[in-house]
């Protein structure tokens, strides 16, 4: 029992984790009468009802399309819309809110980039695009249409075995013929956190480009755009209490301008004529159709929830939480982790597998104890390959999780063991 | 044991950890492949056809999650000595019956790969590989 002192759970934790429980209505319902543990955030965040209120009150109250309503719910709309952009680029330190143009999703996001500053833009044929084996499936695809058109040349950094990004190799791919270097700030299956500061500073020094896919880092850490020297930055609101349905693209201004829109259509356009158009001024030039309002202004609400918290909070208190979930796994029997042991390393994010038990199966057993963890390829199957991999399960944690959550997570993987001794 | 818990009952468990007819099989006369995308669940089927349409031996070789893996299991004892026309007839339900648990819709897919690769490989396009 001595063992079991060492690993007694600190009397405080750094978040107010019941009161921020409290603003989840999701959390009092329970999963065939078992407490819901929620530990899939990776995927998609629960949402508190201040995000919830605010989109609804958009449909309740101020309903109409922005930017060319002239009348008070119009002009109460793109007040608010344009308000979430502000939000936003204060979020992320952009330099300006014209820097942050709304997708529906990180994947649209990079998608405006492969198609709009890659294909369309001044890439040449044997140009070269390096990104690395970790990346999720929405920074890998767009950049193969940008190889099958152009001719572009895709080069790879491997990950080591800790799960770290090789960068001496890095150097040796970055070459005078690389253009744009395309790297995820934390990786949605190991949990590194990638030196992208490090890695954009050496693009810029070889005259490439830096994207930053920040979908799992935008909810969890501090972000500052003109810190990292970021060049393109993408993520999503869902996974950091918004809804569904929005995303952010941000692009240095002058970058921004040399990107071609993706969507043809209205909002988009300054003037059209038969046959030709003139674009509209950036960001709105990326925003074709109307936007989505309310994911937006939920979006907004959703930073001014983590802004409140203070995002070095939230990450301090997710170290807390991994801290004390990898010391536990690490005593499991038949249980391996992925990803970099040193919580600075890493985010809160925990891919494991257990022997005899295929993934799937594990994610079905918690499933019936109210656990929802992810279970799969991650949409990461390059990086799985690597790691000779086929699935892993995967539990990650946010603001709304606590030191309980884990225990219950231990406990449910015992039983898998059980069930598959 | 709590409801779900049935989905793993001792008869899948067996079939998991205890695979029948699992391993290649020389002088196969039709043979099929397919994964499930959404979970990664891969299932390869080997017939050996004799000369009066019966399938005289039958592996089939994979990687996944239990359900897959011990329905894939089952159907080859299932096949194994069946007349090519009683195998061509096999519909959901006879591999349901036999898994005997309840499933949803999700590990459905898990459950019937098995059956889909069967009708591959005794469909008009015998050598399916993705």
């Amino acid at each position: 029992m001595a063992r079991k002192d060492r690993m007694a759970k600190p009397a405080k934790m750094l978040l107010n984790v019941p009161a921020i429980q409290a603003d989840f209505p999701i959390l009092k319902r329970t999963v065939r009468d078992k407490r819901l543990v929620y530990l899939d955030s990776a995927a998609t965040s629960q949402k508190p009802k201040q995000v919830i209120e605010a989109t609804s009150d958009y449909y309740s109250r101020y309903n109409a399309n922005v930017h060319r309503a002239i009348y008070e719910l119009g002009e109460e709309s793109t007040r608010e819309y344009e308000g979430a952009r502000e939000k936003v680029a204060d979020f992320i330190h952009a330099k300006s809110a014209s820097e942050i143009a709304f997708t529906k999703s990180t994947t649209e996001s990079i998608n405006v980039i492969a198609y709009g500053y890659g294909l369309k833009g001044k890439l040449q044929k044997g140009d070269e695009i390096l990104g690395t084996v970790m990346e999720h499936h929405s920074n890998h695809v767009p950049w193969h249409f940008v190889k099958d058109h152009k001719g572009a040349v895709l080069k790879y950094v491997d990950v080591a075995d800790d799960g770290t990004l090789k960068m001496e190799q890095y150097d040796d791919l970055l070459t005078r013929h690389t253009k744009i270097v395309t790297v995820t700030l934390c990786s949605n299956v190991l949990g590194t956190i990638n030196p992208v500061k490090e890695i954009a500073k050496r693009a810029h020094e070889v005259g490439a480009v830096c994207v930053v896919d920040a979908a799992q880092a935008a909810p969890h850490m501090p972000i500052d755009v003109q810190s990292l020297d970021a060049d393109f930055l993408a993520f999503s609101g869902h996974k950091m209490l918004g809804p569904t349905g929005i995303g952010v693209l941000y692009g240095k201004a002058e970058l921004l301008e040399e990107t071609e829109p993706l969507l043809g259509g209205g909002e988009m356009i300054r003037e059209v004529h038969l046959g030709w158009a003139k674009w509209n001024d950036v960001p709105y030039k990326f925003e074709g159709g109307t936007p989505n309002i309310a994911g937006a202004i939920g979006l907004g609400v959703a930073v001014d929830y983590l802004t409140k918290l203070g995002m070095d909070a939230v990450r301090a208190h997710e170290m807390e939480v991994t801290q004390y979930a990898l010391e536990k796994f690490d005593r499991l029997k038949g249980v391996t982790t992925y990803g970099p042991k040193d919580v600075k390393k890493r985010a809160g994010v925990v891919s494991f597998t257990i022997e005899g038990a295929h993934p799937h199966d594990i994610a079905s057993i918690l499933d019936v104890e109210g656990i929802c963890i992810r279970s799969g390829h991650h949409c990461a199957q390059p990086l799985m390959e690597r790691f000779d991999l086929p699935a892993t399960a995967r539990a990650s944690f946010y603001i709304y999780n606590d030191l309980d959550d884990v225990d219950a997570l231990i406990a449910g993987i015992k039983r898998v063991q059980e069930v598959f001794a | 044991m709590a409801v779900s818990y049935e989905m793993y009952q001792e008869q899948i468990l067996d079939h998991y950890k205890h695979p029948r007819n699992k391993g290649s099989l020389p002088g196969a006369t039709k043979n099929a492949r397919d994964t499930n995308p959404l979970c990664g669940d891969e299932v390869v089927l080997h017939l050996k056809v004799d000369g009066s349409d019966r399938i005289a031996d039958v592996r089939f070789e994979g990687q996944g999650c239990a359900i897959s893996q011990a329905s894939a299991s089952m159907l080859t004892t299932i096949v194994k000595g069946m007349s090519l026309g009683d195998a061509t007839a096999l519909d959901r339900d006879a591999i349901l019956k036999k898994l005997g648990i309840p499933l949803s819709a999700v590990r459905l897919k898990c459950a019937l790969l098995s059956l889909h690769v069967l009708k591959v490989a005794l469909g008009p396009k015998p050598d399916v590989s993705k």
